[in-house]
């Protein structure tokens, strides 16, 4: 592995919330184009380090080295400039708002006219809305069949649809690296059938071609999905390798007590 | 034996020769780019094809089939949405001479693999992924099919299955061979007869497997042509196309209408903004079988319950107006001055506003067909002002037959023959026609069509009379009119579309034949119903539970009390059972047009059959449920069956 494969290095990352310690010294590389999945019980530290990753959480040692550069002091919205975008466990979305006007909101960090340009509205401005548009139209709404809600109010619709919409402004940033927090939590099979169908799409699709860090319990869709899973126990990684090797892992094993194989038994 | 026919009247000359294809060319040139032919919402947008575009584009798709080998006769069987990319390629087939077989999109893979290979379909045509799965699984159990054609890039990565090909580099070979020989795509159209097959229809069928109808160009055009010499169309019409082309009503408008009236055709965007997008476009013209009707129909009344009292007052009071004006013009009676001011006025406030959110703003005439619509749904629409029509026909006759004419409809009848179209009730009372849309018979089944064909009459199978204005009345099927206790004759499609204008009940089956009363099984709507619950505190966690619970059963009960008391007492209903889940295709409950398959549903509920006349008050079930992939799930449920109070005589 060479180092211009890896897009995002994770080295010795430690963060305490009081005296539990979240993160214990995680290390961990995620290449280019793959999609990279954490897995673990609950509390394991997953969302932390989803967190620490773009900015949300301060980390109090280690270093997170994206595309070369040392991203640590860093905010979150620089490095949401940088490419990293994320959605949430929770839906994180503004439930009074449209969904276009959501996913428009993903778009405002990549808008290049200032205040200035958007008041007079011709040339520069009336052109970058234009493409800002089509890139919503064609690239976002189009891939994730939400045609229909598109002027839909967010807190109006079904829970899989916000999921999806969550997705959708998260993709509006075009970003390089997505970090997905339980993508899949709460949908029925089909949604959860559709979500993966999305994902695989903006990792392996031409015009996408984004990096993948993906949180999920369910277990049917990590193994499924992903080039390489890293398992979590406490604040620590216990194992990490491709799914048939985690699965195979005594170590994993010992942490689900033996779920893993009944997940995903059960899903099929 | 009583016999109707209107007189023939051809305004625009139908040879022997004429070809839909040869009709393509003429309008085509006729507007060339100074014409919309179709528009197809994408990316939010509404994008217009115009009539030169459309016939490049067709050009460069049959000229790509010749290339990969089509010839005449050839069968290219065609699985999508309504997209304009499904209908170019149709079209093309057509010009090489080919025949066109459309399916349903969500037909399972072993209804495809019948199809593909009881038609013999060299090529199969899929808009994108879906379509391609299910022709890669069947391949290998079809193998006259040579190529599958492919629209939709989305997922297609890693497809490297030698038998694909994707639309655009069909047309890109089409494209070349037209640079080789430029006159080629004229004159394969110039070889098409009017008595060429066109399109080979697999009925949907009540009963045994689907049977391949043959129809000819000179059928298809025949019927446009009648059909627009009772309701012309104008170019200046719009037409939004969003019934599965495999339904010969969509073909009807799309291809018969269209291109002898050049109007313009509407794609939406995807099948769930089909409502919105029909309302921004205003067609002039729908035509569409009863369950979108009953959808509109549904949509209103549960806007009603939701409002607040004062709109639910000046609603019924507009209504009541709307319905008693109807009724007045549909007996042909004159209307009071002060009536007509109060119509205007009801109008103004109330029913313009529900046409215009049912996307109806527009609509000149609107068609329901293939399949029998309530009393009360046909009222509600006239109510509200719009020129709702049934029509009558089969896939076999080219879609139809008979219809209303304006100023001329009932609500229990589907009116009179079209021009150049006879209507006779045989002395069993089986409806027979004739006309130049006739088919040809079915693909590969000769015995099926002798017993259907004889000399040149269609027989239908269903069971109707005319009544004093010469106004055919469509009973039912033949093998589904029931005997009730006291010998009469019953149709139990009648009772059935009477419930379905509740809000509350989205199917229903209704059984009684040679039994001492009625009983019928009930599937809920589970969107209203399941408002209905939320607004009344009633927590339910899936479909099967909230179909058990007491006060919704209460609500069911009421529902048929309702209809109960418009029927004759041995017609009335006695007992129902809510259904655990809604009837599906998939489960081959319902018909892809969604009729219900009642020998199969007796066959397959036999248990709950039983427990509504044993006068068990519950039923523990066992059955199957079939996704879409083919999985196969089993359930338990218990169903609780309910008496209905019949009042005293």
């Amino acid at each position: 592995m060479t180092q211009a494969n890896v897009l995002l290095q994770v080295e010795n990352l430690q963060i305490a919330f009081g005296g539990v310690s979240a993160l214990a010294g995680v290390s961990l590389d995620v290449r280019r184009g793959e999609i990279f999945s954490l897995i673990g019980p609950n509390g394991a530290g997953k969302t932390v380090l989803l967190n620490c990753i773009n900015g949300l959480y301060k980390p109090d040692a280690g270093r997170i080295i994206f595309d070369g550069r040392d991203i640590g002091s860093l905010r979150p919205h620089q490095r949401a400039r940088l490419g990293i975008s994320r959605t949430f466990q929770k839906i994180e979305l503004f439930s009074g708002m449209t969904v276009l006007d959501n996913i428009r909101l993903g778009r405002h960090i990549r808008m290049k006219t200032g205040l200035l340009d958007g008041a007079i509205y011709v040339g520069r401005a009336s052109r970058e809305e234009i493409e800002h548009r089509e890139f919503i139209e064609r690239r976002i709404i189009d891939l994730l069949e939400i045609e229909h809600i598109r002027d839909k109010v967010v807190g109006m619709l079904a829970y899989g649809l916000q999921k999806r919409v969550e997705l959708a402004r998260a993709l509006a940033l075009n970003p390089t690296l997505i970090l997905l927090d339980e993508p899949m939590a709460g949908l029925n099979l089909e949604e959860t059938e559709d979500m993966a169908r999305f994902i695989l799409e903006i990792n392996e699709a031409e015009r996408w071609r984004t990096t993948c860090i993906l949180v999920e319990h369910d277990m049917g869709v990590v193994m499924d999905i992903s080039n390489r899973v890293a398992v979590l126990n406490f604040g620590e990684k216990i194992a990490d390798g491709t799914p048939p090797e985690i699965q195979a892992d005594p170590a994993v094993i010992k942490a689900y007590l033996g779920e893993v194989e009944d997940l995903y038994a059960t899903r099929r | 034996m009583r016999r109707v026919a209107s007189p023939t009247s051809p305004s625009m000359e139908i040879t022997k020769d004429l070809t839909l294809p040869k009709l393509l060319l003429r309008t085509a040139r006729k507007y060339g780019p100074r014409k919309v032919a179709m528009r197809e919402k994408e990316f939010g947008i509404w994008r217009p094809i115009n009539w030169q575009e459309y016939l490049e584009r067709v050009k460069a798709l049959a000229l790509g089939l010749v290339a990969l080998g089509l010839s005449r006769g050839d069968k290219v069987a065609l699985i999508g949405q309504n997209r304009p990319e499904g209908l170019w390629a149709e079209m093309a087939a057509l010009c090489v001479g080919g025949v066109a077989v459309w399916l349903y999109q969500d037909s399972l893979i072993d209804e495809v693999q019948y199809i593909v290979d009881h038609s013999d379909a060299k090529f199969l045509i899929g808009e994108g992924q879906e379509e391609v799965d299910k022709a890669v699984a069947i391949k290998d159990r079809c193998p006259k099919l040579d190529r599958v054609i492919w629209d939709d890039p989305k997922g297609m990565r890693g497809y490297d299955d030698p038998i694909l090909i994707s639309l655009g580099e069909v047309s890109e070979l089409g494209r070349k061979l037209g640079e080789r020989e430029p006159h080629l795509f004229e004159e394969l159209i110039e070889k098409g007869q009017g008595d060429d097959v066109c399109l080979l229809f697999y009925t949907s069928g009540t009963t045994a497997q689907p049977k391949g109808a043959l129809l000819t160009h000179h059928n298809m055009l025949k019927m446009g042509q009648n059909m627009m010499a009772v309701d012309p169309c104008s170019e200046d019409d719009d037409f939004v196309s969003f019934l599965p082309f495999a339904w010969i009503g969509e073909q009807m408008m799309s291809i018969s209408c269209g291109l002898q009236a050049g109007f313009t055709i509407n794609f939406p965007e995807s099948p769930e903004t089909i409502q919105q997008n029909i309302r921004e476009i205003g067609p002039q013209v729908l035509f569409s079988p009863p369950r979108v009707y009953e959808q509109m129909v549904r949509t209103v009344q549960v806007r009603h319950l939701d409002a607040p009292l004062l709109k639910r007052k000046v609603y019924d009071l507009a209504m009541g107006i709307g319905g008693r004006i109807a009724d007045l013009k549909l007996a042909k009676q004159p209307i009071p001055w002060w009536l007509t001011t109060l119509g205007k006025l009801a109008d103004l406030a109330v029913l313009k506003k529900i046409r215009d959110h049912l996307g109806l703003a527009c609509v000149r005439r609107a068609y329901t067909g293939g399949g029998a619509l309530g009393p009360d749904h046909l009222r509600f629409f006239h109510a509200i002002g719009v020129n709702l029509k049934q029509i009558y026909g089969q896939t076999e006759i080219a879609g139809i037959s008979v219809l209303h004419r304006d100023g001329d409809v009932k609500f229990d009848t589907v009116g009179t023959p079209l021009p150049e179209t006879e209507v006779l009730i045989a002395p069993d009372g089986e409806i027979l026609s004739r006309s130049p849309c006739v088919f040809k018979g079915y693909y590969k089944m000769a015995e099926e069509t002798t017993r259907t064909l004889k000399d040149g009459w269609l027989h239908s199978g269903d069971i109707g009379f005319l009544d004093v204005d010469g106004h055919l009345v469509v009973f039912d099927r033949r093998k589904d009119v029931m005997t009730l206790s006291d010998g009469r004759p019953f149709a139990p499609l009648y009772v059935e579309t009477r419930l379905k204008f509740s809000p509350y009940i989205k199917d229903v089956w209704v059984i009684g034949d040679q039994r001492p009363f009625l009983t019928v099984v009930v599937c809920i709507d589970a969107g209203v119903v399941g408002k209905w619950a939320e607004d009344h505190h009633i927590a339910y966690t899936s479909y099967s539970e909230l179909s058990q619970k007491a006060e919704v059963r209460r609500l069911v009960t009421e529902a048929i009390s309702f209809v109960n008391r418009s029927l004759p007492a041995p017609a009335r209903i006695r007992r129902f059972v809510n259904l655990h889940k809604e009837f599906d295709a998939d489960d081959e409950e319902l018909t892809r047009t969604r009729k219900i398959r009642r020998a199969f549903l007796e066959e397959r509920y036999r248990e709950i059959v039983e427990a509504l006349y044993s006068g068990a008050a519950e039923i523990h079930l066992d059955t199957t449920v079939t996704y879409e992939d083919g999985r196969v799930v089993h359930s338990k449920t218990d169903l609780w069956i309910t008496d209905v109070p019949v009042e005293a005589e």
